[in-house]
């Protein structure tokens, strides 16, 4: 059978209508997956002592990245306690990962003293604290939330909410995961320690 | 492993006594008051405490006081679509019948205004007001900043 010039143009539309379908069906379970690989958080913030530090630095290492505040009563001292205990019961393995504390409350927690809030925890915890665009541009990066919330009753007029998860990055830098807020020490023990 | 143990045990043996005290106030029985340590007397402490209600009528915590603290308020720790924060919570339900915890992660109350750091292994005095069965003084232990509860011997 001879197909008419019209006749391949249709039967090429249909092949590539069903090649595009195929595609479409396919792309949205596969599109996250990719998504989720090229996710590489970066950040650039000074320290405690204001050495400037940023992602690049940590390269090598695991690194337990938590976003917080220090003025925060319940829900920082608790993640920042699992992270100490986790850092002890690693032992050796500690030395290959870096625990950073993120200030998402920069200002105020400089003046009240952000190296003696992470060491009183542990002293491995690295202490970040930029100002407001290297807070923002690192929180963007880690695909977080926070916000300063007008408060009254509150010391100094306000309070911040805030993403409270644990995050984990490779030593490539990739997001390998969060822990959400509560896992225990021993859960997160138990998922970095195959890892490392 | 061997060190998980090591720490479990040290966790144990170094098991404070007061925060298990349990105190009563009508069908209310209040036990697991504790605070964590703080870091100066700036940044604002933390009060928890287990209420079991074993009455057949319903009551809510509505309000703290204590001198360690100018300004005590209840708090709920809320987390919303991976976002936490933490509201005023008006009064505390203490439903007939039920236990309710202020916990890491929950309600709690938070101690602003602190008149002095509160140190491992202090205590100080909270007055905690219900609406229905009035006024009880527990004494509150300080645990340390890592400390996640006390270790009582009912196995909570």
């Amino acid at each position: 059978m001879r197909l008419t010039r019209l006749q391949k143009i249709l039967w090429a539309a249909a092949g590539a209508a069903t090649l595009a379908y195929g595609v479409l069906m396919v792309l949205p379970s596969r599109v996250p997956m990719e998504t989720e690989a090229a996710f590489r958080p970066s950040f650039a913030l000074p320290d405690a002592e204001g050495l400037q530090r940023t992602s690049q630095d940590f390269a090598g290492k695991h690194l337990l990245v938590f976003f917080g505040f220090t003025n925060c009563p319940d829900v920082c001292p608790t993640t920042l306690a699992e992270v100490a205990q986790v850092m002890d019961d690693l032992g050796d393995d500690a030395a290959l990962v870096q625990p950073l504390f993120i200030s998402i409350d920069p200002e105020r927690d400089r003046r009240l003293g952000l190296a003696e809030f992470t060491e009183a925890f542990h002293p491995s915890i690295i202490g970040l604290a930029g100002d407001e665009a290297q807070t923002r541009a690192a929180a963007d990066s880690f695909r977080i939330f926070y916000a300063r919330e007008g408060d009254a009753a509150a010391p100094d007029g306000y309070t911040m909410s805030h993403s409270p998860a644990l995050y984990l990055i490779s030593p490539e830098g990739d997001w390998l995961r969060q822990f959400t807020y509560g896992t225990p020490a021993a859960d997160i023990l138990a998922d970095l320690q195959p890892r490392l | 492993m061997k060190s998980l143990i090591l720490s479990a045990l040290l966790t144990l043996s170094a098991t404070p006594v007061l925060a298990c005290e349990t105190f009563t106030l009508g069908d209310l029985t209040i036990d697991h008051a504790w605070s964590r340590a703080t870091i100066g007397a700036d940044r604002p402490g933390v009060f928890y405490v287990k209420i079991t209600n074993t009455g057949s009528a319903d009551d809510a915590l509505i309000g703290i006081a204590t001198p360690a603290a100018g300004m005590p308020m209840l708090h709920e720790t809320v987390v919303t679509e991976g976002v936490a924060s933490m509201p005023h919570a008006m009064s505390i339900p203490v439903p007939a019948g039920e236990s309710v915890a202020l916990a890491p992660g929950g309600y709690h109350g938070m101690l602003m205004g602190l008149t002095t750091a509160l140190k491992e292994g202090d205590s100080f005095p909270v007055t905690l007001t219900f609406q229905n069965a009035g006024e009880v003084v527990v004494n509150v232990e300080v645990l340390s900043l890592r400390a996640e509860g006390p270790d009582c011997d009912d196995g909570n």
